[in-house]
């Protein structure tokens, strides 16, 4: 197969599979999550639940002063990996142009310098991740195979787009196929992994601010 | 170019007298050779070597084969609008058969190529153009009652080396675009025994065919050429990494459409289509026309015509970055299976949870007080 044979594939049928599998993953999660649902609560409320459910939706992603204090590392690298990505996928106008296919609506990106910066950041907030996962005792007794399998996938993309852009190490053409290819990979763990809190995260929050909205405690 | 067969006042003498005949100074001769050497990047010093056995070269038998092709790549290397000495290497080798140039035509047209392959068995240049179908026997394309396939194979033989110039004889080109009815292929899917250069180009830049030329009649064999079987002198970078619309990429500023302001102020065409970045040619460097100027500077974007599949790599107007996939339809349809399955899914855990509290044993006060 020749190098532009398998760039076809890649942005084509190899990128209908991902997507397809994504989506179906996706759904299927949620969905169950969802099924599954709560008891009935039958006490009195106390509090709206609703209004807790929303508050705690975006109260999570500001950090605690407790928790902070006691890694501040972890928190601000938490940060970083996670700003960084939403720049790299979101604000990076040949991604954008993707969007805009799928979603028909489009939006300003940076230039492709800062994503390029950005980027680096976002790989070295990756390792230094691994890092504490490695040397914290608790969460290296917790940490099961599949957290590093997606460590991997997140890392894989990141790398060979930032090595495309730059040329390292293989021609832009290969590289540019091995970076689709990478998300595709991404795409398809996804679903089936601790991933999933790229959009579980909104149910969980929901839930605990639900809970604690109602019985008038802080969450 | 086109002249009478045989009889030709070229075939005595060197290429330094045909110069001369037609005006050319040393000193511009030089200067050519100069350029030339550079042009393939070759050594310091390689500018003398080349006009030296440039200028004793005698005429070399040059045979041009056209099968499934639009002669555009004949129409890019005879564009030339004042005589240079590019075209004087042309009319300077003995170009024995060629369907658009040469005078002859019919049985007389075809004499002159068995003559030709004939009189210089082994040493003469074949130049293709145009793809080969090899299905159903090759008879989708004939010649004088012959098959391209055969024809090809036949003056191969004889060949000291080929050229296959434009895109469609490197690499298939449009006739084998899917679904490729001919079974058209590329000329490296039949001859494999000789050396064969690829100048791909829709068409191909006709200084980086002159220039292949001169490099075969200085030192006898083709220039370096890259996994593909192009010259790494013209084919070494891409568009986008010489493209003068490179720093609008970098800055993030992008023409979204063909009259906006962006496509005005010459910002980067990536989002209308630009195949720049992953297309290998010399045309942001030596442009076309006399160097005028190369699509992207008319305003259009890169349609990657020098790489193999290039009809097959998508919309020439969709970026590089859009998948070529239906992907609405996918996500609806997959999105769907995926509620399918998810109900039923959800369904067995209420099952299960259901059952779980029924297999739940009542416990009672004094159960407990027998077991402690």
């Amino acid at each position: 197969m020749e190098l532009n044979e398998l760039l076809i594939w890649a942005r084509g049928p190899a990128f209908n599979i991902a997507l397809a599998i994504f989506v179906f993953g996706m759904l299927l999660r949620l969905f169950e999550i969802l099924s599954l649902g709560r008891k009935e609560d039958l006490s009195a409320a106390r509090g709206s639940g609703v209004a807790g459910g929303l508050r705690t939706i975006l109260s999570r992603s500001l950090p605690r002063q407790t928790l902070f204090s006691r890694e501040p590392l972890r928190i601000i690298n938490g940060y970083l990996l996670h700003i960084g990505l939403f720049v790299v996928i979101f604000l990076y106008r040949p991604h954008i142009e993707l969007f805009e296919r799928l979603f028909g609506v489009s939006w300003m990106g940076l230039p492709t310098g800062v994503v390029d910066a950005v980027t680096a950041v976002t790989i070295l907030s990756l390792f230094v991740a691994l890092l504490i996962r490695i040397y914290n005792p608790v969460l290296r007794f917790i940490s099961t195979p599949g957290d590093y399998l997606i460590w991997l996938v997140t890392l894989l993309p990141l790398v060979s787009g930032y090595m495309a852009y730059n040329h390292l190490l293989l021609g832009y053409t290969l590289m540019l196929t091995l970076h689709i290819l990478s998300v595709e990979l991404l795409l398809i763990v996804a679903p089936f992994t601790k991933l999933t809190h790229m959009f579980s995260f909104v149910l969980a929050r929901w839930y605990q601010g639900y809970l604690a909205g109602r019985r008038g405690v802080e969450s | 170019m086109s002249r009478e067969i045989g009889n030709n006042p070229l075939d005595n003498g060197t290429f330094a007298d045909h110069l001369e005949q037609n005006g050319v100074s040393r000193r511009g001769f030089l200067k050519f050779c100069t350029s030339m050497a550079a042009a393939l990047a070759l050594p310091a010093g390689s500018a003398e070597v080349m006009a030296e056995a440039l200028a004793a070269a005698k005429r070399p038998t040059v045979i041009w084969l056209s099968f499934q092709e639009c002669t555009g790549c004949t129409e890019s290397i005879t564009r030339s609008h004042t005589p240079t000495i590019e075209n004087l290497i042309f009319d300077y080798i003995s170009l024995d058969y060629h369907h658009t140039l040469q005078v002859a035509a019919g049985l007389q047209a075809e004499e002159a190529r068995d003559q030709a392959m004939k009189a210089a068995y082994g040493k003469y240049l074949l130049i293709v153009d145009g793809a080969i179908p090899i299905k159903d026997g090759g008879i989708y394309s004939t010649i004088a009652g012959r098959t391209n396939l055969s024809m090809l194979e036949e003056a191969a033989a004889g060949a000291a080396a080929l050229i296959s110039v434009g895109t469609c004889a490197a690499y298939g080109g449009l006739p084998m675009a899917h679904p490729n009815p001919t079974g058209a292929v590329p000329v490296t899917d039949i001859v494999k025994d000789k050396p064969v250069m690829n100048i791909p180009g829709c068409p191909p830049i006709g200084l980086v065919m002159t220039s292949a030329i001169a490099h075969f009649l200085t030192f006898g064999r083709l220039p370096e050429m890259d996994q593909l079987g192009r010259p790494k002198a013209f084919y070494g970078d891409s568009i986008h990494d010489r493209c003068y619309r490179r720093p609008f990429y970098d800055r993030g500023l992008f023409a979204k459409a063909f009259d906006d302001e962006g496509a005005r102020k010459g910002w980067c065409l990536y989002e209308l289509g630009c195949k720049g970045p992953t297309t290998h040619n010399a045309c942001a460097t030596m442009k076309w026309n006399d160097g005028t100027s190369f699509p992207i500077e008319s305003g259009h974007p890169c349609l990657g015509c020098s790489e193999p599949n290039f009809w097959d790599a998508g919309g020439f107007y969709e970026a590089l970055s859009v998948p070529q996939s239906r992907m609405g339809e996918t996500i609806l349809k997959a999105g769907a299976v995926g509620v399918g399955v998810g109900a039923v899914a959800a369904a067995l855990n209420q099952r299960n949870k259901a059952a779980t509290v029924a297999a739940q044993e009542t416990m009672t006060v004094d159960a407990l007080k027998k077991e402690s």
